[in-house]
Parts: structure tokens; C-alpha cells; sequence
């Protein structure tokens, strides 16, 4: 008994008759967190993690919106359905669904390490698990936060002393939170693109810990641009927004893709840092192992990789096509959450 | 090793040349003598003879890491550098404290002495290394086994740093560094203190204090404008632009060697060379192009040439068969006076004499080995232009415009004097993708390697090749659509230059989105996609299934207005083909 199958408007529930993350308009939909990807206008009725209502209402605007605490359960024609913290953003959430004694978890995207801005992945145990792979090669290894962090701060204080804006890039939602939350604020004032201005906004009113930030818009003094840490969408690279840093300052990515040297040279900026809010090798290994599940569906990423190299561990492990991670294959190079469109200016 | 990889971090890190350069300057101030002459050794592109083969650097890598070896592989595909790789898979050191030895010492006593190791012990050997290093000098140890940095540094940025450090002038730095990355040179302290030393040695000839060194090679422009603008005709040597390999001739220390332009000594390549030229005088170099030549008015094609390169054993038969010749065009130094800040005209006519002294001695196997580069003589530019269209009937590329005041300088500089490459314009055919990989380097994980076919015979209309594309998508084998009376598409040419980023990130799209199949890393996909390819010439090839071989093919544009019926087909191809010289 299948409790999600794929179809053409996206993961379905039979049972309950509602959709995960659908990439088609559909009238019942459950949304895993606010990524352009998984999180589409135009469904008549959503459901999301009760932390996440803020940035998917930021996202979508007015919708016909539901939310469901973590952990707290609601039925839906029969099919028990709980939203677990999958660690990826603020608000995403593993979809837990139990009917007649089976249980399956849809988990979006997920990371299992700490972010200081959304609640931790929390493994569920289940029947079926269902996986992304974004970074599903052994090659993929993240080191900790604070050694990240550390390598943030250290080059925007150099940069500062040299009078150069250090501009970050990284993406609106998620990326540019994470970063404001652990870098170190007492280097110099920080800009952040509007772009993430209205993320941030989202995340402070859900109780996210950041420290200020300007738009520049905001700005009267122009000598911050000399000492100041800027985040920006990758979108932001080479356009009008970068014109008042002038020509001295040093930029850089923060990426998980960033972990490879063609990564970083592909994007053509001075400094890469491997920040990344996906799992890593060893992360997507311990939650597909903490789950306890006999079969593993993969979603996007490195599916056919993944699949494979479960099934040599002896799991019973199989694909659903699906219009997540943007590339066919999520062999995605650059960027990580490829679909969201940035405005550009 | 921990100085070295911080420096190979600086440099990879960075896209600034200035910082760069800067990096290099601190770490040739601060790194021992020793540890500087590898890194100059390795950062201007110095390879040591290969310690360790690459299957047994993977299979050291699957054993330590514990992947299967298919795993091993998706993961080299997806960063498209072996070292990188390895680094990236192996466990966590278990030492908290990486071993603190110098690149030296680690290059004189663990990397170099595992080239003599039995196989076994290497295995060992190299698994004991890599539990004493951090992940980044981990990859840079396989690195150094197998040599071929790629870190956006250049030759010509050691030398600024080396210049700046010195305090002399690039010019000198550069010439002391010749043949200082050469597979056969071991670096040591003494050499990197002679790199830098400011007292000059005594005689213009012993710049270098080893034997048989060449020159920096003088490199043209490409000339992109009308020759009209380069003023008088008669200021300029023009000579035809041959498609051989850049060489320079040295004969010293008794010997004769010959060195590629990209400083590889090559002399055991053309043992009739070193045959031919024995009897110069001492002290003597010369700088030209090696052509195989089985006679006529022609050179053979560069296939010809692309035959004599990288053999272990250069037999008989080979040498009978593509026999090569030398054409000079040069001088640079004559009974051991450097003669690279004389004129061009004067270089000429030193070289004239040359030529006139010793080509009846330079025979090897009873053919003349020694040519001379003709002097092109025309009474304008109008004339000129008329005259480079024999070029492709002649078997070269163009002209070659040198300024009789030119000195001859390091590099691609105009510093020193003017040397222009006037090359005619490729030959083009429009082709349709047919076989995608992934790039290399920083281009892993785009599709940016295709090879490109045209159609054998042209298809009837548009419906026709639309039929075609059909079958290919439907994984049809090529033999039921040939047998449906279908034409077929012939792969002739593998391309990977010419676009530009975007474009290729626009065709990567495509590719993904029409593929049919994957052997291993190369995809089969639909032909949807005709390009422009241009190349610089066309010749016979047994090996290829087309029949023709194309030299330097690239890109030149994708043609979306073009419709898959209309790309070219073989015959086409063949009407290129230069008229037959040779059976």
C-alpha cells in the first residue's frame, strides 16, 4: 500500500486525496517549507509547519493557509498527518503520514545539522522514507558552523581593515538568515539586499534572534560601504545594486557547491565558504538510517546515485520524478535551490 | 607543507593577479631555499617523471575510503579532478597535528622515493602519507606525485614575483628559468639562490648554469585588423606560417637539444635531428618549426606530426615513414653570444649564414634536415593578401609578419619588437550535436566536451531529419533507421572551446533535457542543436569513422536559425580536403 505516489501535478496521497509539494495547481496542498520549488502559487488550500507561516505568506502572499504546530496531528479523510522539523529553513517541516498501521515521511529538503535560525531535523521513525539527494556524493562533507562562521568573520574583518565592503552572496531566504545569525556583528555595520530584507523581516517576527541590518536604501552615511558585510542573492552579482561598493571590495559565495574548486571558480567570486542547507554524505546517511524505514525514495539530486548505493546497503530503494532542485538531475552545479527567482535589481 | 598549501589556498582563492603576485612574493621571502625551488618547480608547470601510477593513487583511495569503485567514479565525474577527489573521500586524518615538514623534504623523502618502491610497499607508502596530511595537502600530495598544478597561476606571474623579490628585471628571472621546470631537473636549494642572485654571472651566454638550456620563446599576436594598418611593407619580414611544432635548437655542452615551446625537451623524439645537427658549432641556437616533410612542395599534415609525438620507442619504420625536417626562422645565439637583442634583420642575415655555412652538413639518412624559412616578397599589402590565399594549397596557416627592428622578446610582450600571425580563416561546416561530456576542472559537471556529426547523405526535407531525430530519441539502432531508408548522421569532430559561459550553461540545459542514453560519462543525446564548427584544416584519417580528421576544431557559434535539415553533410567535408600529394 502506497501512501504517496507521483503524478503529473506532483506526490500524492491517495488515501487522504491531497498533494505534497505539488508542482501543478491542485486543490489540497501540504507544503514541506517555502523554497519557489516546493512552494507554488495558485492551490486552493495549503498546510504548513505553524513557524513557517510568516516567510510562506512573505513568499505567496494571501492563500488559503492552514498550519499545524510540530508535532501536533491533524486527520485527513482517514490519514493521520504530523509535520516534524526537517532543519533546512525556517519552518520546513518532514510530512509524517499514518494510515492503517503504515507509516511514510515525506521530508522535502532537510539538513541534520544546527542552524541557529530553525528547529532541528528530527528523525521519525517510518515505513518509507522519502529523500532528497542534492548532495548525495561522498564528496560532500560539511565541517562545523562555528569553523564556517570563523572564516566569514576573519575575512570581512580583513577586508574592513583594508576599507573594503565584504559582499556575501547567498540565497534571499534561508541563506542570508543563517548567515546574519552566526556572523559576528561587532566587525562593522551590515547591508543586506532587499531581496533579504523582507526574509528578514519574516524571521524577526517569528522570534529569529538577528542582528540589524540596513537596506540601502536606508543608508545616509555612504562611508559604511567601506567596512560593512553586505548580503545579496547570487542574482545581485555584476548588476546596478553593486555600483556603491565601487571597485574595492572583495566578494564571495556560500554555498554547498562551493566544497568543489570548479564550484567556486564557476562562480567567479574571490572567496567561497561551504554553507550549505542541505545534508552532507554522511548526514543524508544518518537520517535515512535513524528513520529505520525498509524503503527509501529519492526525489531530486543525485537520484539514480543515491538509489543505487541504497540498494547495495540492502534497502529497497526507488526514484519519483519530480520537478525539485530545478536541474533534470540535480546534478545542479551552481546554484543550490536553482528555481527561486531573484529580483535582479 | 603547511607554507605551500597555505600559498596554493592564496592562489586558488583568488581571481587577482596583484594578489597573486603578491602571495608569491611572501612566500619566495619567507620559504626555505629548498621549499621555494619546488614551489617555482611546480608553479611554472613542472612535472617529475610520475611516483606513483593513477590506478594505484585509486585504488589506494577505494581501499582507505572504503566506496565501491562506481561510487568512486560518479564522484570523479562530478569534480573532475582526480587529487580533489581523493581528498575529498578520504576519512578524517586521525592525527591532530599534520606532519610540519617542508615541501622538500616531503617531495625528497616520501614522494620521490616511492617511484623505486615495489608495488605493495608503495600502497603502503602512500596510505602512510595520507594519515600524516590535512585534506588540502592531501590533495596537493597527489598533486605532486603526478605534477600539473592548474592554479590560475602562470609562469609569467613566478617570474613578476621572482623580479619583485630580486629586485631584477623579468627579462633575466625568465631566462635563468629556463628548462627550470623540465621533467629531468631536480630543484634544490643552490638553483632557487641562482634564480635570485643579483651579481651577474660572467658571460651573456651562461645566464643559466645548466646545460643546453633554450631561451624564452618569443610568441606572435594574432592579427585581427587589415595588414594596411601595420604601415610600410618594407619594414616587415614576412615569412608563411608552417604548422609544425615550435622549436628550439641548442647545441652546447657537445650535444644537441631540442626543446617544445612548452619547455619540454623533446630531442629523444627526433633522434634524426640530433643526428643532423651534431656538427654545429658549439654554442648555438636556433628557433624554428619541426615539420615532417616526405617530400614535394608541401609539408605532410600535423596528423603526420601528432604520429611522431610521445612515442617510447621511435622505430625505423616511423622515422622512414614521417621523416622530419627543421625550419629555421631564427637566431638567437651563435658561438655562444646571445644575439636575441640584435634586429630581426640582422638576426636574418646571421641566420642566412647560418644556413649557407651548415645545411649541406645537417643530413640525416641522406635527407637534408635543416630548411630555411623562406622570406615572402611582395610589393604591397594588396599583393600580399592575394598571395596568403595559396596558403591552404602551400599546407600552412598564413603569414607570418615580423618588424626588421624587432628584437626578440619573452613571451607574448610588444615590448621588445613586433611579431604578427596573420592566419586565413578557418574552414567551416554546420554540425549537429550528437555525444555530450562533462568539462574538466572548472567546467566539471557542465556538459561543455561534444562531438559533432553531420549527415552522410543529405536528408530529403525537413521531415525527413525530424524522422531521424525521432529515432534516436526512440533509442532506435542506427542500422533500422539506416534500413527505413533514413539518412544517418556521421560523428566527424569533438569540440569544447568557443562558447561562452552562458552559452554553455544554455546548451548543458539542453543536453540534459535530450538525452537518450548514458556509456558511462557520455550521453547520447537527440540532435537538436547545429552549431558552426570551424577548424584549421582537414585531412584523411583511417582512424576516424568519417574518414577525415579535423585540426583545432571549436565552436565558432550555435545556429539556432539553422533547422537540423539543413546541416552539412559529408560530402561537404570531403570537397575541403586538400588535393592528394602522397598515396
Amino acid at each position: 500500500m502506497d501512501l504517496v505516489v507521483s503524478r503529473p501535478e506532483g506526490l500524492y496521497c491517495p488515501q487522504g486525496d491531497f498533494y505534497i509539494d505539488p508542482w501543478r495547481k491542485v486543490d489540497r496542498a501540504i507544503i514541506t517549507h517555502a523554497h519557489a520549488d516546493h512552494a507554488r502559487v495558485g492551490h486552493n488550500h495549503y498546510l504548513c509547519a505553524a513557524p513557517g507561516e510568516g516567510v510562506l505568506r512573505t513568499r505567496l502572499g494571501a492563500i488559503s493557509l492552514d498550519t499545524l504546530p510540530y508535532g501536533a496531528s491533524t486527520t485527513h479523510n482517514g490519514v493521520k498527518i504530523s509535520l516534524h522539523p526537517a532543519g533546512h529553513v525556517l519552518g520546513s517541516c518532514q510530512i509524517r503520514l499514518e494510515y492503517q498501521g503504515q507509516v511514510w515521511v515525506a521530508s522535502g529538503d532537510y539538513k541534520v545539522g544546527p542552524d541557529l535560525t530553525c528547529d532541528a531535523f528530527e528523525p521519525v521513525q517510518c515505513h518509507t522514507f522519502i529523500t532528497e539527494s542534492t548532495f548525495g556524493l561522498p564528496i560532500y562533507r560539511w565541517r562545523s558552523d562555528a569553523e564556517i562562521y570563523a572564516e566569514i568573520n576573519a575575512w570581512w574583518a580583513a577586508n574592513a581593515a583594508q576599507g573594503k565592503a565584504s559582499v556575501l552572496y547567498g540565497y534571499s531566504f534561508g541563506k542570508a538568515q543563517r548567515i546574519l545569525a552566526g556572523v559576528d556583528s561587532s566587525i562593522g555595520p551590515i547591508v543586506c539586499h532587499s531581496a533579504c530584507e523582507g526574509l528578514n523581516k519574516a524571521y524577526r517576527e517569528a522570534g529569529v534572534k538577528l542582528p540589524e541590518t540596513f537596506t540601502v536604501s536606508e543608508v545616509l552615511d555612504k562611508s559604511i560601504y567601506k567596512n560593512c558585510l553586505a548580503i545579496a542573492p547570487p542574482a545581485a552579482q555584476g548588476a546596478a545594486w553593486m555600483k556603491r561598493f565601487g571597485n574595492a571590495y572583495s566578494d564571495a559565495f556560500a554555498s554547498g557547491w562551493m566544497q568543489l574548486r570548479g564550484g567556486r571558480r564557476r562562480s567567479n567570486v574571490d572567496r567561497g565558504f561551504v554553507m550549505s542547507d542541505h545534508a552532507d554524505w554522511p548526514g543524508l546517511m544518518r537520517a535515512i538510517g535513524a528513520t529505520g524505514a525498509e524503503q527509501v525514495i529519492v526525489t531530486h539530486g543525485y537520484v539514480q546515485i543515491m538509489v543505487r548505493w541504497l540498494q547495495e546497503q540492502g534497502l529497497n530503494a526507488r526514484a519519483f520524478v519530480t520537478e525539485y532542485g530545478g536541474e533534470g538531475e540535480g546534478e545542479a552545479p551552481v546554484p543550490e535551490q536553482t528555481p527561486e527567482q531573484e529580483p535582479s535589481a | 607543507m603547511k607554507q605551500f598549501a597555505e600559498l596554493f589556498a592564496q592562489l586558488d582563492g583568488s581571481t587577482s593577479t596583484l594578489h597573486k603576485v603578491q602571495a608569491l612574493r611572501a612566500y619566495f621571502q619567507t620559504a626555505p631555499a629548498a621549499d621555494a625551488a619546488w614551489a617555482v618547480y611546480f608553479l611554472s608547470g613542472g612535472k617529475p617523471k610520475r611516483t606513483v601510477p593513477t590506478r594505484t593513487l585509486r585504488e589506494v583511495a577505494l581501499q582507505v575510503s572504503g566506496l565501491p569503485d562506481w561510487l568512486f567514479e560518479e564522484s570523479y565525474q562530478a569534480v573532475g579532478d582526480l587529487a580533489e577527489t581523493i581528498a575529498h573521500v578520504l576519512p578524517v586524518s586521525p592525527h591532530a597535528q599534520p606532519n610540519a615538514q617542508g615541501l622538500a623534504w616531503w617531495m625528497e623523502h616520501r614522494i620521490l622515493p616511492l617511484r623505486s618502491m615495489p608495488d605493495d610497499e608503495r600502497v603502503l607508502a602512500v596510505q602512510a602519507c595520507w594519515t600524516e596530511l590535512s585534506a588540502v595537502e592531501r590533495f596537493l600530495f597527489v598533486k605532486l606525485v603526478g605534477g600539473g598544478f592548474r592554479v590560475g597561476v602562470s609562469k609569467l606571474l613566478v617570474t613578476r614575483a621572482l623580479a619583485q623579490v630580486s629586485g631584477l628585471d623579468a627579462k633575466t628571472i625568465a631566462t635563468r628559468m629556463m628548462g627550470f621546470a623540465d621533467a629531468n631537473n631536480q630543484p634544490g636549494a643552490e638553483q632557487f639562490t641562482a634564480l635570485i642572485q643579483t651579481e651577474v654571472v660572467a658571460g651573456e651566454a651562461a645566464e643559466t648554469s645548466r646545460t643546453g638550456q633554450p631561451l624564452p620563446f618569443f610568441l606572435a599576436h594574432p592579427l585581427q585588423d587589415e595588414p594596411a594598418g601595420l604601415g610600410n611593407l618594407v619594414d616587415w619580414l614576412v615569412e608563411w606560417k608552417f604548422d609544425g611544432i615550435r622549436a628550439q635548437v641548442v647545441k652546447d655542452g657537445g650535444q644537441v637539444w631540442v626543446w617544445s615551446r612548452g619547455e619540454e625537451l623533446v630531442s629523444e623524439q627526433f633522434p634524426e635531428l640530433q643526428q643532423a645537427f651534431a656538427n654545429w658549432p658549439e654554442g648555438s641556437i636556433l628557433d624554428g618549426e619541426i615539420l615532417v616533410w616526405t617530400g614535394g612542395d608541401v609539408p605532410a599534415g600535423f596528423n603526420a606530426l601528432q604520429g611522431r609525438l610521445n612515442r617510447k620507442v621511435v622505430s625505423k619504420k616511423l622515422m622512414a615513414d614521417s621523416p622530419v625536417v627543421f625550419l629555421a626562422y631564427d637566431l638567437l645565439r651563435l658561438n655562444g653570444v646571445n644575439r636575441v637583442n640584435n634586429t630581426q634583420r640582422e638576426r636574418r642575415q646571421l641566420l642566412d649564414a647560418f644556413y649557407v655555412e651548415h645545411n649541406s652538413s645537417s643530413v640525416a639518412n641522406g635527407m637534408p634536415r635543416l630548411l630555411l624559412s623562406q622570406l615572402v616578397t611582395a610589393a604591397s599589402w594588396k599583393e600580399l593578401t592575394l598571395l596568403r590565399e595559396q596558403s591552404r594549397e602551400r599546407g600552412v596557416e598564413g603569414f607570418m609578419l615580423k618588424h626588421v627592428d624587432s628584437r626578440y622578446g619573452v613571451g607574448r610582450t610588444k615590448a621588445d619588437g613586433l611579431w604578427w600571425k596573420w592566419k586565413i580563416d578557418p574552414m567551416t561546416v554546420d554540425c549537429v550535436l550528437v555525444y555530450a561530456q562533462r568539462g574538466h576542472g572548472r567546467r566539471a559537471s557542465l556538459y561543455t566536451d561534444y562531438t559533432f556529426a553531420v549527415w552522410e547523405t543529405p536528408p530529403a526535407d525537413a521531415a525527413q531529419a525530424q524522422e531521424v531525430a525521432k529515432a534516436i530519441a526512440n533509442g532506435e539502432k542506427v542500422d533500422d533507421t539506416v534500413a527505413r531508408g533514413l539518412p544517418r548522421l556521421v560523428p566527424f569532430a569533438k569540440a569544447y572551446s568557443g562558447l561562452t559561459d552562458e552559452e554553455f550553461k544554455e546548451v548543458d540545459r539542453v543536453i540534459r533535457k535530450h538525452t537518450v542514453d548514458k556509456f558511462g560519462p557520455v550521453r547520447t543525446v537527440v540532435p537538436v542543436l547545429v552549431f558552426e564548427l570551424g577548424f584549421e584544416a582537414i585531412s584523411r584519417s583511417s582512424r576516424h569513422k568519417s574518414g577525415v580528421a579535423v585540426r583545432f576544431p571549436r565552436m565558432l557559434r550555435i545556429r539556432h536559425d539553422k533547422p537540423l535539415h539543413e546541416a552539412d553533410h559529408l560530402a561537404v567535408l570531403e570537397a575541403l580536403l586538400p588535393p592528394e600529394t602522397t598515396v
